[in-house]
């Protein structure tokens, strides 16, 4: 019997949804251990890109920042950060953006701004960085955050990334063509958007969870997809080249002092 | 002009001023640490910081009193968490009121490209239904005359100062940037003057690539070799990363008075010559 945790059955689910043709814009964090997951396991041709200007990076631990040396060391080419933005993202040349965030709706909605009023917040977050652009220039965008009450709620605080907007064909009405959020990965299900509404479907959920987990764990009014599959486990290769990813992260993150 | 080799406390002290608008940039990379310490030893006042990622040097900045407003799109501190001098100022105006301008990564990188360029502003697809328009007037939107097309326009940024670090500047005062490249070059040009810090002065370059990126000496204002200048940052070639101190900088910044120790101790009886030993520190 394999073991794993919530979060590395996150990881995996979030790695498979890549492809080895994807040329991937990644976000820090999560995003960063799925996507170089994917390069180490199903997808070794995939083009990873960081915004720091890295294209077609093959970190060997993950980058503690969006631009340290090893992503420039490993990649095929590095060019400026304007570049960057302007040919590359904003050209329409990247297929997938995979972003985490501190509040999402069920819209794929993104807050990564403030909690609360946004001059006077609770909680003043980093801000949008690269997102606002990622999430309206890459093909589509996969999600990837650990379920709770508190990051999926019915609305978010502030919009600092458009997915599907209020629902509907309502992203297109702000010029946008790509496809926006096409599937939600949590540490309890996968989401996708409904064909019309556009709201998250469940499409799948992890072994060992229940629905009323994922309803207790969700702000808004869960949907479940007709036939509701169930995400395979880890494999035990998956698992051993993650394990050994983080570990050498972990090293190469503390040994510098 | 040519670029004129000087110290740190010279060059900071002829080029910028209290009141001025600076960039000090660094995506990650080549962040210029030294010259910031610069910057507070010499207690200027009143600056309008502007950085994409305002990690720990703007929480030095702001945290000794340097700041009246940021202009940035990610303030944090990678991988580690809020930047605490940042958050301290912005909510409970300590040491002094921070007031903030917020844009995207993307509406700053084409702003720095249109001060390069001599724009008044940059014209962009972005921002498309997020909400930053509605909270920062800089961020307008316009429509192209040619296809209709609704686009984002952002001011032009046109500091007065930028400082900068690079790898390498020769015997003539031409500047080497290797690796991550960020913003720099775009910055230097934007600005009235600059500033950038080298981790050495060689006599030439050698074999390097010709469209390796490079600045003129006659582009740039002032150049000062400070090896380790980088430091926390890295310099490609020379040092890493310095992943654990950005770690140990989370409950040193958390705290008012562990702050200001720390800035007592490393900044304000330091100088630049302190940062050679870290570059040691961080080979390999």
């Amino acid at each position: 019997m394999v073991e794993y945790t919530p979060t590395e059955m996150m990881t995996v689910s979030a790695a498979r949804a890549l492809k080895n043709d994807d040329v991937c814009f990644v976000g820090i964090g999560m995003p960063s251990a799925a996507c170089n997951l994917a390069r180490l396991t199903h997808a070794p041709d995939i083009t990873l890109i960081y915004e720091s200007g890295t294209i077609g990076t093959k970190p060997d631990v993950l980058p503690l920042s969006i631009g340290d040396g090893e992503l420039c060391e490993t990649a095929v080419n590095t060019v400026a950060v304007p570049e960057m933005f302007r040919y590359w993202l904003q050209g329409g040349k990247i297929s997938v953006g995979f972003l985490g965030a501190a509040q999402l709706d069920k819209y794929g909605n993104i807050n990564t701004t403030v909690i609360g009023d946004y001059d006077n917040p609770k909680v003043r977050l980093p801000g949008g960085g690269g997102a606002p652009e990622i999430a309206t220039s890459c093909g589509e965008v996969f999600l990837v955050m650990k379920q709770s009450k508190r990051g999926f709620v019915n609305k978010i605080d502030f919009v600092t990334s458009l997915g599907h907007g209020k629902g509907g064909d309502d992203r297109a009405s702000y010029g946008v063509d790509t496809k926006g959020p096409s599937r939600l990965i949590t540490d309890l299900c996968i989401m996708e958007p409904h064909p019309v509404g556009k709201q998250f479907v469940v499409t799948s959920i992890h072994p060992g969870v229940t629905r009323e987990e994922i309803i207790e764990n969700t702000g808004w009014d869960v949907e479940f997809a007709d036939e509701v599959a169930e995400t395979a486990i880890p494999s035990e290769k998956e698992l051993q080249v993650l394990r050994e990813l983080h570990a050498r992260t972990a090293k190469a993150h503390g040994d510098q002092q | 002009m040519v670029a004129r080799f000087m110290s740190l406390k010279e060059a900071v002290a002829s080029c910028v001023k209290d009141g001025d608008t600076i960039s000090m940039e660094g995506f990650t990379h080549l962040i210029p640490h030294a010259a910031g310490h610069e910057i507070i030893r010499q207690g200027i006042k009143d600056l309008t910081l502007i950085r994409m990622t305002p990690d720990m040097i703007y929480d030095q900045l702001i945290g000794a009193g340097c700041a009246k407003k940021l202009i940035f799109s990610w303030g944090g501190n990678p991988g580690v968490g809020s930047l605490h001098r940042l958050r301290d100022a912005y909510e409970k105006e300590w040491p002094t009121k921070l007031e903030i301008e917020e844009h995207s990564h993307a509406a700053m990188a084409n702003a720095y490209d249109a001060g390069a360029a001599g724009l008044p502003c940059a014209v962009f697809k972005g921002y498309r239904g997020a909400e930053l328009p509605r909270v920062n007037p800089n961020i307008k939107f316009i429509e192209c005359p040619f296809t209709g097309e609704s686009l984002a326009a952002v001011p032009a940024i046109r500091p007065d100062v930028t400082v900068v670090h690079a790898q390498k500047a020769n015997k003539k005062g031409d500047v080497l940037f290797e690796g991550i490249v960020g913003v720099q070059k775009e910055a230097v040009l934007a600005a009235k003057k600059s500033i950038i810090t080298v981790e050495e002065i060689v006599d030439d370059f050698g074999d390097i690539s010709p469209n390796a990126v490079m600045l003129p000496n006659w582009a740039v204002t002032a150049i000062v070799e400070v090896p380790g200048g980088a430091h926390p940052s890295y310099a490609q070639g020379y040092y890493k990363r310095d992943n654990a101190f950005y770690k140990a900088w989370d409950p040193i910044a958390r705290d008012r008075e562990a702050f200001q120790a720390w800035i007592e101790e490393h900044v304000i009886n330091g100088g630049p010559e302190d940062f050679a030993a870290k570059r040691e520190a961080n080979k390999g």
